[in-house]
């Protein structure tokens, strides 16, 4: 039979403030799972002309899916939220790319027309589950050298980075991190980051409940010469510090896809409408340079070229992978429509969670920036891969000349 | 009235007295106040009440946990003046909000002013919630009771999830009144007829608790929130109320006088009908409604003090202390019981017989033990209709939602009916609910040996007879035990496990468990006659029938026990018991104590006349006695007092029990206390009925000691 495709779009999104990973961290005793459900619960409140039943499914990444991110997350959360039973779920897995799998899946589903109304997000608890928690390396990684053992860990990825791009200084990573911290300071004071916040209530037997209102990484006023003395804890001499790079962090995110008949039919609006996506495997070893080739793939696959993007929202695990990844496109680091609220060296990187966190922030802007019509989310993530999703403003409006400003 | 009176018991002194309190921490924490676009609007210092344990021990109020409080409000007020916070926030640990006074301690305080002090610590600290400078929100996360209802109610606005599962005022059914702001605050709150019904009409119905739900549909929060995101959603509430975005009407109910003194009349009905004025604490709690509606908060905080101190100080709340220990402690680890890991598993239990005590005891295993369940009796149609009684109260439990379709068809398919005992080859327990009679029960369980396995538990739901004799003509006599229920099986909590002399400690225990899952209290009896509830309803039956064959009028000897408040009246009791089963229980214990035990004449004609009962009722429900039933009774000339009567009921009971304990029926007095309550009913008032034999000196008259040192259960004198 004849199939249509269906237009996806991305009607809202919403995260939990980020928090640092750690017996110290607002989220310490507060469990994953709650995270993400308040995602949900906040998703469907803000959106009430969505009827709960109208759910086809609900995609939760994790990356360490054990313990209160096991258990077929996904449809736990749609339980947990209160969503009507016969919502279903599922939990998914990319590493660092896990929601934005969660919506490229669903999104798939939708646009398959299996779907019309798809919830994808991701949670990743740093502090309950490290990275590594519980892993089982194939011997044969070693044995055959299939891979370099530096693979699995992302600091040491990072630092390769480094050699396979000599160009690219300590410095210039340092002041692309002062600036990200500077943008999100900026954003915040603006008002900017607040309003797709969910406050969290965060548990402490010892002090009392609190309640996250903002995130908790974000170290404002960082200077140069305070990233100058910090550490490279994975190699002596080395480039990758704890200041330019993503912490180790506590958060979820979860967003709201549907088709646009279903966003027409239910009043839903949309933020975005998909264009294309890619994800391209690369050397695991060098997993930063992964969004190069994914965003490549992304841009072919929708007949667009690199100038064609207005604004970037780049997930910064290491300031070395977005450099790299700037300077192949020919664009400046300081490039106005790169990161313009800074990124995940501020904010923070609860693994499979922070893609939907690019997206709902490209969607912010996109509302404010009438004249962008491309956007591009994209992030490296872990044995080596990249993964690119472009959409497109539904608030575009064309100049004068009949083009985008 | 000695409401300025100056003590010199201070806080820091019943802190010092308190040394095991588990005390409570009033941890703070700001939080920001924002609006829907998530802008910071105001800050609120959040309360956070928390005692250190997990939800298995709820949050209590101590003199040094109330010094914590007085830490937390003293630097908060300071930020208040300062102008740093625009509301105050307080709630719970997760699942508790708070449950109240620690009542052990209170339970123990030696003198009035000490009751006075902790009375007016916990005013002094708790109205400094309502009398901020800001508005204070509680947010109601769990469970709720006496003391944390007050805290709740200090504040000017409340919030509740709609999981929490028990809000209540208690105290009335303790012997105490909602005394730390409760009598004054929640009439202003939701009104006097409501505000009565949940700290005196609920209090005195079994201690009735709201859900969360209730309450707030009650007027007692005025937003229900769903508890998975509950404190985020009351933050956001509170800010929107100080924002100014939402606003909360208030109902002034003072000004209306004639509904108060209406909803006052009605408690005062309320309680004379149920009490008799046997226990001062709901009275005065009404007393505290009365005059609390035109009283200022100061006068109406110390009122409340005064009966707080008066109440901390009586016999009726320290017996209430002792009873609710005895229910909520000592009735979860029966005291003698083998150790539970001796218990054998029970996948499937037979009942001989399918009478309506068989069929009710074959409902109550299929739920509780979730089992397969085989009836039997003599014939088909006895078979049949166990069955459809099972059938119909299954019926039932589905029209009233109370089970799930797939619920009811497994009940359904899991209790069978026989006509043969060959189904019981594979069961685990089989309990017998056939005649009263030695010789047919010793030859039903002949009958059942001959089919189950040698560790097959028998069971025995006899009432009165020997449960060794019964084992006696069995090859493994080991495993018989009784088990013995009250009518009705569904609603009383008892269940006496009666001990026969063969009876092994692996069964014994498996008993045990049965009972335990079945959510029955076991207290372990010896094989005595009529075991423990019984035998002194018997006795005290026995006493008060007695005085009408002396020349009594019913209606005297049927109100001589009213002062104690009991349930029931005995005549009105022998109508519910049955006139024949209780006759039939007395011969049995005249057979084995005819000194004590007399076949009472007045009951025997009433039997044999077919009578349901001494009583009539007329058209309005109240007792008469019909001349019919009159001319039945023989009636001495030595007709006695109320007093008189109610005094050889009360020393026979004393010299019953005291015989009881003498021959190891129980393991102590606190067991047949135990027995009376959740067996008969008796009230916590009473302590049981021991406490009160004690406080009456009935015990010290007719045993020459009493059951209890002074201060147990009782104001130490």
């Amino acid at each position: 039979m004849p199939r249509t495709a269906h237009d996806v779009v991305f009607v809202d999104g919403v995260r939990t403030p980020f928090g640092k990973a750690g017996p110290k961290g607002v989220y310490a005793e507060t469990r994953a799972d709650d995270l993400v459900i308040n995602c949900v619960r906040e998703l469907v409140r803000r959106n009430p002309n969505l009827p709960p039943e109208r759910v086809d499914e609900v995609a939760i990444a994790a990356t360490t899916q054990i313990g209160d991110q096991g258990l077929t997350l996904g449809r736990l959360t749609a339980l947990l939220s209160g969503l009507p039973k016969t919502v279903p779920g599922f939990s998914i897995d990319r590493m660092c790319a896990g929601a934005m799998t969660a919506v490229t899946t669903t999104a798939s589903g939708i646009a398959f027309g299996a779907y019309d109304v798809a919830i994808a997000g991701g949670v990743e608890h740093m502090g309950r589950h490290p990275m590594g928690e519980g892993v089982d390396p194939n011997p044969r990684i070693v044995s055959e050298k299939l891979v370099d053992p530096s693979a699995l860990v992302m600091g040491s990825t990072a630092e390769n980075l480094h050699d396979r791009f000599p160009d690219i200084s300590k410095q210039r990573c340092d002041q692309f991190a002062v600036a990200s911290q500077a943008k999100l300071e900026k954003a915040y004071a603006n008002g900017k980051i607040q309003p797709d916040l969910v406050p969290t209530a965060t548990r402490s037997a010892e002090k009392g409940w609190g309640l996250a209102t903002r995130d908790e990484p974000p170290r404002p006023g960082t200077t140069l010469d305070d990233l100058a003395v910090l550490k490279t804890p994975f190699r002596a001499h080395g480039n990758v510090t704890a200041g330019n790079s993503a912490g180790l962090n506590d958060g979820a995110t979860a967003c709201l896809l549907a088709s646009q008949e279903a966003a027409d039919e239910l009043g839903l609006g949309a933020k975005m409408r998909l264009v294309s996506f890619a994800f391209v495997g690369v050397e695991p070893e060098v997993m930063g340079i992964g969004p190069v080739p994914a965003t490549e793939k992304a841009l072919r696959h929708a007949g667009l070229t690199i100038d064609d993007i207005d604004l970037f929202e780049l997930n910064e695990a290491f300031a070395i992978q977005v450099l790299a990844f700037l300077d192949h496109f020919g664009i400046a680091q300081d490039d106005e429509r790169v990161n313009p609220w800074g990124g995940a060296i501020a904010t923070g990187h609860p693994l499979a969670s922070s893609g939907v966190r690019l997206m709902t922030q490209l969607a912010a802007q996109f509302a404010e920036t009438p004249q962008a019509r491309y956007g591009l989310t994209a992030m490296c993530i872990g044995i080596g891969m990249g993964g690119a999703v472009i959409w497109e403003n539904p608030h575009h409006v064309l100049d004068d000349e009949g083009k985008g400003a | 009235m000695m409401t300025n009176q100056t003590i010199s018991v201070t806080p820091e002194h019943l802190a010092a007295g308190a040394p095991d309190e588990r005390v409570t921490s009033f941890h703070v924490r700001d939080v920001a106040l924002t609006t829907s676009d998530g802008t910071v609007a105001a800050t609120m210092a959040l309360i956070t009440m928390d005692n250190g344990f997990d939800h298995t021990k709820p949050t209590t109020y101590g003199p040094n946990g109330l010094l914590r409080l007085r830490d937390a409000l003293d630097a908060i007020e300071s930020r208040v003046a300062a102008g740093e916070l625009a509301a105050v926030g307080i709630t719970g640990k997760p699942f508790i909000f708070g449950v109240g006074a620690d009542l052990k301690d209170v339970g123990t305080l030696t003198s009035r002013d000490q009751g006075l002090a902790i009375a007016r610590l916990g005013h002094d600290q708790l109205r400094r919630l309502g009398e901020l400078d800001v508005p204070s929100f509680a947010f109601v996360n769990g469970a709720a009771m006496g003391g944390g209802v007050e805290v709740a109610l200090h504040c000017t606005y409340r919030t509740i999830s709609a999981s929490v599962p028990a809000v209540a005022l208690p105290e009335c059914f303790l012997g105490l009144v909602p005394g730390w702001g409760g009598t004054y605050l929640l009439p202003r709150l939701v009104g006097p007829a409501a505000a009565l019904e949940v700290m005196v009409s609920n209090a005195l119905s079994q201690n009735r608790m709201l859900e969360g739900v209730q309450a707030f549909r009650l007027g007692m929060a005025d937003a229900l929130l769903e508890p998975a995101d509950f404190l985020e959603q009351s933050i956001l509430w509170a800010a929107k109320v100080v924002t100014g975005e939402t606003v909360v009407e208030r109902h002034d109910h003072t000004a209306d006088a004639d509904a108060w003194a209406a909803a006052v009349a009605g408690a005062r009905g309320f309680v004379t009908a149920k009490l008799n004025g046997a226990a001062p604490a709901p009275t005065r709690a009404i007393d505290l409604v009365e005059s609390g509606r035109t009283a200022d908060r100061d006068a109406g905080f110390a009122a409340e003090d005064d009966a707080l101190a008066d109440l901390i100080m009586s016999d009726e709340f320290r017996s209430g202390i002792y009873s609710f220990d005895l229910v909520q402690r000592r009735a979860k680890r029966p005291v003698g019981a083998p150790d539970s890991a001796l218990a054998r598993p029970v996948t499937k239990v037979g009942i001989v017989g399918a009478g309506l005590m068989a069929s009710q005891l074959a409902l109550l295993f299929a739920r509780r033990l979730d089992v397969p369940v085989v009836m039997t009796d003599l014939d088909q149609a006895r078979v049949d209709k166990g069955v459809g009684y099972l059938h119909a109260e299954v019926d039932k439990l589905l029209g009233r939602k109370r089970i799930s379709p797939d619920a009811a068809n497994r009940l359904r398919a899991q209790v069978t009916g026989s006509t043969s005992k060959d189904g019981f080859a594979d069961a685990d327990f089989v309990v017998e609910a056939v005649f009263e009679e030695m010789s047919v029960k010793q030859q039903v369980f002949a009958e059942v040996e001959a089919v189950v396995s040698p560790e097959c538990v028998l069971a025995t739901n006899t009432s009165s007879l020997s449960v060794t004799e019964m084992a006696s003509r069995l090859e493994h006599p080991e495993r018989v035990v009784g088990f013995h229920f009250f009518n009705p099986v569904a609603v009383l909590p008892l269940l006496e496990v009666v001990k026969g002399e063969r009876t092994d400690d692996a069964s014994l225990a498996t008993a045990f468990a049965v009972g335990r899952t079945l959510k029955k209290s076991c207290v372990l009896v010896e094989d005595a006659p009529a075991f423990v509830v019984n035998r002194l309803f018997t006795r005290f039956l026995g006493e008060v029938i007695a005085s009408t064959e002396n020349g009594t009028p019913v209606e005297v000897a049927d109100r001589a026990l009213a002062p104690l408040g009991l349930p029931m009246s005995p005549f009105v009791l022998v109508q519910l018991v049955g006139p024949a089963i209780a006759l039939h229980t007395g011969q049995t214990l005249h057979e084995a104590f005819p000194d004590r035990f007399r076949v009472s004449r007045n009951l025997r004609a009433i039997v044999d006349a077919g009578k349901p009962g001494f009583w009539s009722w007329d058209d309005q429900g109240r007792p008469y006695l019909d001349d019919e039933t009159a001319a039945l009774l023989t009636v001495g000339d030595g007709p006695q007092t109320e007093e008189q009567v109610r005094d050889r009921a009360l020393c026979a009971v004393a010299e019953e029990i005291g015989l009881m304990l003498e021959e190891g029926v129980v393991a102590e007095a606190q067991d047949i206390d135990l027995c009376m309550i959740l067996g008969a009913g008796w009230p916590f008032h009473l302590g049981g009925i021991t406490p009160y034999l004690d406080r009456t000196g009935t015990s010290e008259k007719v045993l020459g000691r009493r059951f209890h040192a002074p201060g147990v259960a009782s104001v130490p004198g």
